[in-house]
């Protein structure tokens, strides 16, 4: 709707009283890149991470290569008790697999259990994990399986959201179409304020987190 | 949505009633303010970063105007759709026109108060189509037919077994006694939904210029269910909810939870940015967003430009003692406490809402947790000024304060006058002190004794006493 | 400052009619902290229920009196904080467009002080010499705490009270429900508000309700004696001053 546009942007001028900003102004603008107060910590950015990230509910378990996520991932599989199948990040997929476990690499369906999946960062600052969307990591492996296992290397945890913001304004493509900050499994409050964990995206979100 | 608002003072006395409603508010009020508490004590920069969120929304509606350009054109080039909308009824029929064209069958609909304003849920199912909400608490109220009474506890005024009851009618026995398997049972009737789903519809925390982003923060991953698995994802704000740079993003994900729920963080924070690319497998085919006036332009540079700062956090109603007592639905619109009974005014209209400005002893409580620093109180005051100004107001409360003001004006009628009372009131109070019923103040003697004067007024004692 | 400054108590309305004694027990105080305390008598309200209820012209008129009055004095000082806060915060807001009456009433305003932050802040007072013997709660009250700051200068003189234990209630800062004209307009809120108080009270296991504001005090009396509660009220004036005898505000238990 055009004259809706007109109207609510002429309104906001007359408001504010002026005309559409000049040129070098909306420049200015444009190029204001703020620096806001970040939360101060002392910890080193792994422990920092894992305990603010395990302090709601988060789970964290550490492995000394790349090569060891596929034994970490059976061990949880069995611990849980969960099929013998996956959806697997493409990235992850070239891993040595057990040869009777079945994954494919997403889109997750209705019924899909677990998930394993790379990360873009993971942030230390409140112990979040950015993932961001692609045919390399499908969104719905974040949402939909009842657990999601996440393969974080210690060097991409970054201290604040505005490292992670770096990593993202780098990213190939631009913006991905979704990013997504993880910070624990889903939960909810919504009935008398009791937590609940796995209201609607996973019940147990578990990093693996490769030294 | 119909505005109940001047029935503010009987739905209150009712909700005051209520003993099951006692029991959620005094839970939630525990909760929310003891967990806040908590983590702002925590961090040192709480304070600075308050002043920081205030200063910057200041910028961004200084500047609205570029910003909305600058974040339209952003969300054009990452192939999605920005739709103006003035009112209510543009934003709805917006919203039909989509469904329509895609021909779509069932809703899915995450956590938006704009739907809630412009009456959305009621406009999609009067077209036939199946609207579902996917926010547990939205959820339950949808079942239960009501509005929330909350803006991120939407069911917080109901207790368990009343949800219980609820899942019982809607989605059949056996009956669920615990909060973990209501929860469970809630996760496995949504879940068939946001797959059935053809167009999911969510609000949006914050609208990215620089990168054309809309950004939702939720805890329990209902909303991103519903932006990822629905055809198309159509995305409702206020016009005032645009943030320059993640720079500013940042800032407010550092005060938004802590304020809201007394989170460090809650657990998904997700930026979406236009439709599903040629090489993903999955995501929306089309990606809209309706930018909704509704009145907020109107708001800006004049007296309640300070509440356009909101961020819709609902900590002023979590600390608010009045929505404590009541909860939200005597307000009798979309959004109750403190920050509705500014906005509910400026949006309706004063004519209904008298109430809503004057139910408030004017403690300051809510802007002394408020993360923008918005000035409730005097806000508050200033509806009431207008009411004044036009006279909306009880004719015996504006004669009363006629009279209050002619005496008051008069010092020697004043001490007179006062003096009087002083003698009236100690021989009503006799021989206990105090009155314990008082025909022309029965407001006050119905629920309080009112102690009595001593007899004689300080001045009078002064002016006798021997210096 | 001159050693010995002039003092201009302001009688609030509420202290005025109902209880004189917090006004003897503030000039009390004013004189051991060495101040020479006048009373104009041409006084009357500060003009807040007029502000507070939207009439702004009303609070003006009244608020143009009061400068009037207390102009010539080195400061101001009452024994409330929300009586105080309409002084020292609304008068310069209340003139913001008034180039005539804006220096006067920011003057006024920078020379307005509630009686206990004036004690300690500008007098530099720490201590009092006065006994009480009870176990007692404070009640902050609104607009003395979130307008003028007041929460440890009480707190702080209160220490010194020979005899007095202090045990703080749970939310001892939320709003006892009075808050001027709802009391009445809302009266149904405004009970459930002390009844909540009121449990918080109970809870602490006190004899004694201290506060700063007659308003809150008289309402929290008023909800507390209905209940048939024992528990003495007085305003911490009356016991700094050593002057809390008797039954205190609301008369004799049943």
């Amino acid at each position: 709707m055009p004259e809706a546009r007109k109207a609510i942007l002429g309104q906001i001028r007359s408001a504010i009283g002026r005309d559409a900003l000049a040129d070098a102004a909306a420049a200015a603008l444009d190029a204001r890149r703020p620096t806001h107060t970040r939360i101060a910590f002392e910890d080193a950015l792994v422990e920092r991470f894992i305990a603010r990230f395990t302090s709601r509910s988060g789970t964290v378990e550490r492995v000394a290569s790349l090569l060891d996520v596929p034994a970490a991932v059976e061990a949880y599989r069995q611990q849980h008790g969960l099929p013998a199948r996956a959806a697997i990040a493409r990235p992850l997929a070239g891993l040595p697999w057990p040869a009777d476990f079945a994954h494919h690499p997403g889109p997750a369906g209705k019924d899909e259990v677990l998930s394993v999946t790379a990360c873009l960062a993971a942030i230390a600052e409140m112990g979040s994990l950015m993932l961001a969307s692609g045919p390399d990591s499908p969104t719905t492996l974040n949402f939909v399986p009842d657990h999601h296992l996440i393969v974080l290397h210690e060097t991409q945890i970054v201290r604040h959201f505005e490292d992670a913001w770096a990593i993202l304004r780098a990213c190939p493509g631009g913006m991905p179409r979704a990013t997504n900050i993880v910070s624990g499994p889903s939960r909810t409050g919504d009935i008398e304020l009791t937590i609940q964990l796995g209201a609607h995206g996973p019940r147990s979100v578990h990093v693996i987190l490769v030294r | 949505m119909k505005v109940s608002s001047p029935q503010f003072k009987e739905k209150s006395v009712i909700a005051l009633a209520d003993p099951r409603l006692r029991q959620a508010l005094g839970q939630s009020r525990k909760g929310f303010v003891n967990k806040r508490a908590e983590l702002v004590g925590e961090l040192p920069e709480f304070e600075q970063l308050r002043d920081e969120a205030r200063d910057l929304k200041n910028h961004v509606l200084d500047n609205l105007d570029h910003y909305l350009e600058r974040y339209e054109a952003a969300v054009t080039a990452a192939g999605g759709h920005v739709h103006w909308a003035r009112d209510a009824e543009e934003a709805r029929s917006i919203i039909l026109n989509i469904c329509q064209r895609v021909n779509a069958k069932t809703i899915t609909k995450g956590k938006s108060m704009v739907s809630e304003e412009i009456g959305l849920n009621e406009a999609l199912e009067a077209k036939g189509y199946t609207v579902v909400e996917t926010d547990l608490g939205e959820y339950i109220i949808q079942l239960a037919h009501e509005p929330p009474s909350h803006i991120i506890a939407p069911a917080i005024h109901k207790t368990k077994e009343q949800v219980s009851e609820l899942f019982e009618t809607a989605h059949g026995g056996p009956r669920k006694s615990t909060v973990a398997d209501l929860v469970t049972e809630a996760r496995l009737v949504l879940r068939d939904k946001y797959f059935q789903a053809d167009v999911g519809i969510t609000g949006g925390n914050f609208l990215v210029a620089e990168t054309g982003s809309s950004i939702i923060v939720t805890n329990e991953g209902n909303g991103d269910l519903t932006q990822t698995l629905a055809k198309v994802h159509i995305v409702t704000s206020g016009i005032e909810r645009i943030v320059p740079t993640l720079e500013d993003v940042a800032l407010f994900l550092r005060i938004l939870a802590r304020s809201a729920t007394g989170q460090e963080t809650e657990t998904y924070t997700t930026l979406s940015t236009g439709p599903r690319r040629p090489d993903d497998v999955d995501g929306p085919e089309e990606y809209h967003v309706v930018l909704v006036d509704n009145g907020r332009s109107k708001m800006l540079g004049g007296k309640f430009q300070d509440m356009l700062r909101c961020i819709r956090c609902g900590a002023c109603m979590n600390h608010c003692p009045v929505y404590g007592a009541i909860g939200g639905h005597a307000y009798g619109w979309v959004y109750p406490g403190p920050m509705g009974a500014v906005l509910t005014p400026l949006f309706v209209g004063l004519d209904a809402t008298y109430d809503l400005p004057n139910a408030c002893t004017l403690n300051g409580r809510c802007e002394s947790v408020c993360p923008v620093r918005i000035p409730l109180p005097e806000l508050l005051r200033e509806l009431r000024h207008m009411q004044y100004q036009q006279g909306i107001r009880p004719p015996g409360e504006q004669r009363a304060l006629g009279a209050w003001r002619f005496v008051a004006e008069r010092p020697r009628l004043y001490q007179f006058a006062n003096r009087l009372a002083a003698r009236v009131l100690k021989g009503l109070g006799g021989r206990t002190g105090r009155i314990g019923s008082l025909p022309f103040a029965s407001a006050w003697t119905d629920s309080r004794d009112m102690p009595a004067p001593e007899g004689k007024t300080f001045l009078e004692l002064w002016q006798a006493k021997p210096r | 400052m001159p050693p010995s400054p002039r003092v201009g108590l302001f009688a609030t309305c509420l202290m005025n009619l109902f209880r004189p004694n917090i006004g003897f027990a503030t000039v009390k105080l004013l004189e051991e902290a060495g101040c020479m305390v006048e009373v104009p008598l041409a006084q009357t309200c500060c003009g807040q229920p007029g502000y507070n209820n939207g009439d702004f012209d009303a609070a003006r008129a009244l608020a143009r009196q009061l400068i009037a009055v207390f102009e010539g004095f080195d400061y101001v000082v009452g024994p409330s904080g929300s009586c105080m806060a309409t002084l020292r915060v609304d008068y310069p807001k209340l003139f913001e467009n008034d180039a005539d009456w804006l220096p006067r009433a920011e003057a006024l305003a920078a020379k307005s002080w509630e009686l206990l932050s004036f004690l300690t802040d500008v007098r530099g007072m720490s201590a009092v010499q006065a006994d009480y013997a009870g176990t007692v709660t404070y009640h902050d009250s609104c607009s003395g705490l979130r307008s003028l700051g007041i929460q440890q200068q009480p707190r702080l003189l209160l220490a010194s009270v020979g005899g007095l234990e202090l045990t703080e209630m749970r939310d001892a800062e939320v709003c006892c429900g009075f808050g001027g004209t709802f009391c009445v307009k809302y009266p149904e809120i405004s009970s459930r508000m002390a009844d909540e108080k009121c449990a918080n009270i109970d809870a602490a296991g006190v004899d004694t309700l201290l506060g700063g504001d007659l308003g809150c005090l008289l309402h929290m009396a008023g909800r507390l004696k209905r209940q048939g509660s024992t528990v003495k009220v007085f305003h911490t004036a009356e016991v700094l001053a050593g002057m809390a005898t008797g039954e205190g505000i609301g008369g004799v238990p049943e």
